[in-house]
């Protein structure tokens, strides 16, 4: 049994079937691929995961719970977190502070008014954050004021944000969109650190093949709203139906 | 953001409120009536500042909850005692309540609509206090002290005279130092101290709550509510809880109003009076933690004090020059004094949103810090 199913899910828009009962099965511990061309309906597909969209029919059950219908914040305190395309963080708030609201979360839970607790003086929560921004590499610049952050580490934030709540299933949307190749790389880089301190299960949405096939375990083929292919990633380089449907387009 | 200095700031504030008869005595505005309004209002832009100045949620209806405050206290001036704790402990509450229902309805939107959905519940409620609930309200004509009323805590008084609001007997009217101190006659009455003391707390309070979680997931609102929501957090208890918060300091800003005059119209609950509190904290430097005293302050100062301003002032000021000189003085001067005095407001106004955002707050640090030489640490929310 994996750690997330998704069955028989349908998403029409109108007149566009966007999702066309697609079945994924992510297994504890994979770091899980979802590639395909534009307008394959990836997004889609992990807004109706996340919670942002209701599937018209399927279900999807995550640690064997149902989701669907649930709010994003309730699917978050299951033990699902985000990382969006392009970083979304509290540009308004330093860097320390960003890391410090998913540890509250973590540990208070979506909502405790704590009025007259002090936020400097939550030794556990400071530790926290203080551990998860040194392991990111970022210690330095913890009282910087994030909206001044380069993009590069504005998606390190957000990914130390996902990482100090512990997620049991991290989704990541297009990590390195528009990113420079050695942006790029470093964010595998980052990914492949992440998975060797943490068993953190990933879900990926990519376009990018160069990381596509540096991380993943497992490689989902989405095409026109529906999986054309599922397999290793080798298996998935050869697979006639994938070339045809993308690959052909792109170099591998 | 540690602790000393926040202690150290608190101090200063309590030195300065508890000192403002004497500070206010040079310009003019140091009589009760004045320095009483100054601290209600403090109170009120204090709490519209928690809702406002940390989540960015613009409400144009809070004169609703100063009105049910007012409206409160006045009841129970009415029918239990004419001390005041009672009237305030049930102003806080009612308003709480108030804005409860409102909150709960308004906050299903954000941004202009939520702003539009209390500029309505707040129309409505004018309306009402006006016209359909004149049982409860006295209509237009104002909710008023009556010699029949019942009053059953206090004891029977003097034939023919009104009671007056008083704490534990001590009246809130009442001067109880009446010195002279370099030339200015200075007067201490109760009522301010009272005013002034829960000012102090008020201020407290809203520092505890800056520097609390619970501020922190405010002002996260305000920045980026999709991460906040993508990180386990329900936002709306949050900003209900503000807005509640924000509704019962001005519930008990209401029930000041009314014990320094015990009286209440309709008007008090009208959209103008919401959208001035707004000018308080906007002028002041919102989300911060001293910027909407300030804004009160100055905004009740140039109330009072350039509304009282007429042309026979004006010919005193200007009288230095030719005749000629002095009536064309007068006449650019004249519109924006008097009655026109909310000219000048909205002149002002229009300077410190265009070159001060950060209001008068921001002003204070950008001449600290071209005091202090190069400091060039980006100001940050919440200091001050």
């Amino acid at each position: 049994m994996g750690i997330l199913e998704v069955q028989n899910v349908n998403k029409r828009f109108g007149g566009l079937q966007a999702l066309n009962n697609v079945n994924l099965n992510v297994e504890q511990g994979s770091v899980h691929a979802l590639i395909g061309p534009n307008g394959a309906g990836k997004s889609t597909f992990l807004n109706c995961l996340i919670g942002k969209l209701k599937p018209d029919t399927g279900s999807v059950k995550f640690d064997g719970s149902p989701v669907l219908g649930k709010k994003p914040h309730e699917i978050n305190q299951l033990g699902v977190s985000r990382v969006f395309q392009t970083p979304e963080i509290f540009t308004d708030l330093t860097v320390f502070e960003n890391v410090m609201i998913p540890c509250f979360a973590h540990r208070d839970g979506a909502f405790k008014v704590n009025a007259f607790a002090r936020v400097m003086r939550d030794k556990e929560i400071r530790a926290q954050a203080e551990h998860i921004l040194e392991d990111m590499g970022m210690k330095e610049k913890m009282n910087a004021h994030s909206g001044s952050l380069s993009r590069g580490d504005k998606r390190r934030l957000e990914m130390a944000m996902c990482l100090v709540q512990e997620p049991k299933l991290l989704l990541l949307d297009e990590p390195t969109a528009g990113m420079a190749r050695a942006d790029t790389n470093n964010t595998i880089d980052l990914l492949k650190h992440i998975g060797e301190t943490r068993k953190i299960t990933k879900v990926i949405i990519e376009h990018d093949m160069h990381v596509v096939f540096s991380l993943a375990t497992t490689i989902s083929v989405l095409a026109q709203g529906a999986i054309i292919a599922e397999g290793l990633p080798d298996d998935i380089k050869g697979h006639p139906k994938v070339r045809e449907a993308y690959l052909g387009e792109a170099e591998v | 953001m540690n602790v000393m200095k926040d202690r150290m700031t608190l101090l200063i504030f309590a030195a300065v409120v508890l000192a403002a008869p004497l500070l206010f005595a040079p310009t003019g505005a140091a009589y009760p009536d004045l320095l009483q309004r100054f601290a209600i209002y403090g109170i009120f832009a204090i709490g519209f500042n928690i809702l406002f100045g940390l989540t960015g949620y613009l409400s144009f209806g809070h004169a609703a909850f100063l009105g049910v405050g007012s409206y409160a206290a006045m009841w129970m001036f009415k029918l239990l005692s004419m001390n005041i704790i009672p009237a305030l402990i049930l102003s806080v509450i009612v308003a709480g309540l108030f804005s409860l229902v409102i909150g709960y309805i308004s906050l299903r939107r954000s941004g202009i609509y939520f702003s539009i959905l209390t500029l309505a519940f707040a129309e409505m409620s004018y309306k009402l206090a006006y016209s359909v609930l004149t049982p409860i309200t006295n209509g237009e004509t104002g909710l008023q002290l009556d010699l029949a009323d019942s009053r059953i805590m206090d004891a029977p008084i003097a034939e023919g005279t009104l009671p007056s609001t008083n704490l534990f007997g001590f009246e809130m009217k009442e001067v109880f130092w009446n010195p002279t101190i370099l030339g200015y006659d200075l007067q201490f009455n109760y009522g301010f101290y009272v005013c002034a003391a829960l000012l102090i707390l008020s201020f407290y309070i809203s520092m505890r709550i800056f520097r609390s979680p619970f501020g922190l997931m405010l002002r996260a609102v305000k920045t980026n509510q999709t991460r906040l929501n993508y990180t386990g957090i329900a936002s709306r208890p949050y900003t209900l809880a503000a807005f509640v918060i924000s509704g019962m300091f001005a519930g008990l800003a209401g029930g000041l109003l009314a014990t320094m005059d015990p009286s209440v119209g309709a008007e008090r609950m009208q959209w103008t009076v919401g959208g001035e509190v707004v000018l308080m904290v906007v002028l002041g430097g919102s989300g911060t933690l001293i910027g909407p005293v300030l804004g009160a302050v100055f905004i009740r100062y140039f109330n009072s004090v350039l509304s009282q301003i007429n042309e026979q002032t004006l010919h005193g000021w200007f009288a230095f020059g030719p005749d000629w000189l002095t009536n064309a003085m007068v006449f650019i001067v004249e519109p924006f004094v008097g009655k026109g005095w909310e000219l000048t407001l909205g002149a002002l106004f229009m300077i410190v949103v265009i070159f001060l955002p950060g209001g008068l707050v921001d002003g204070a640090k950008r001449i600290g810090r071209k005091l202090s030489g190069a400091d060039r640490r980006a100001a940050k929310v919440g200091i001050a």
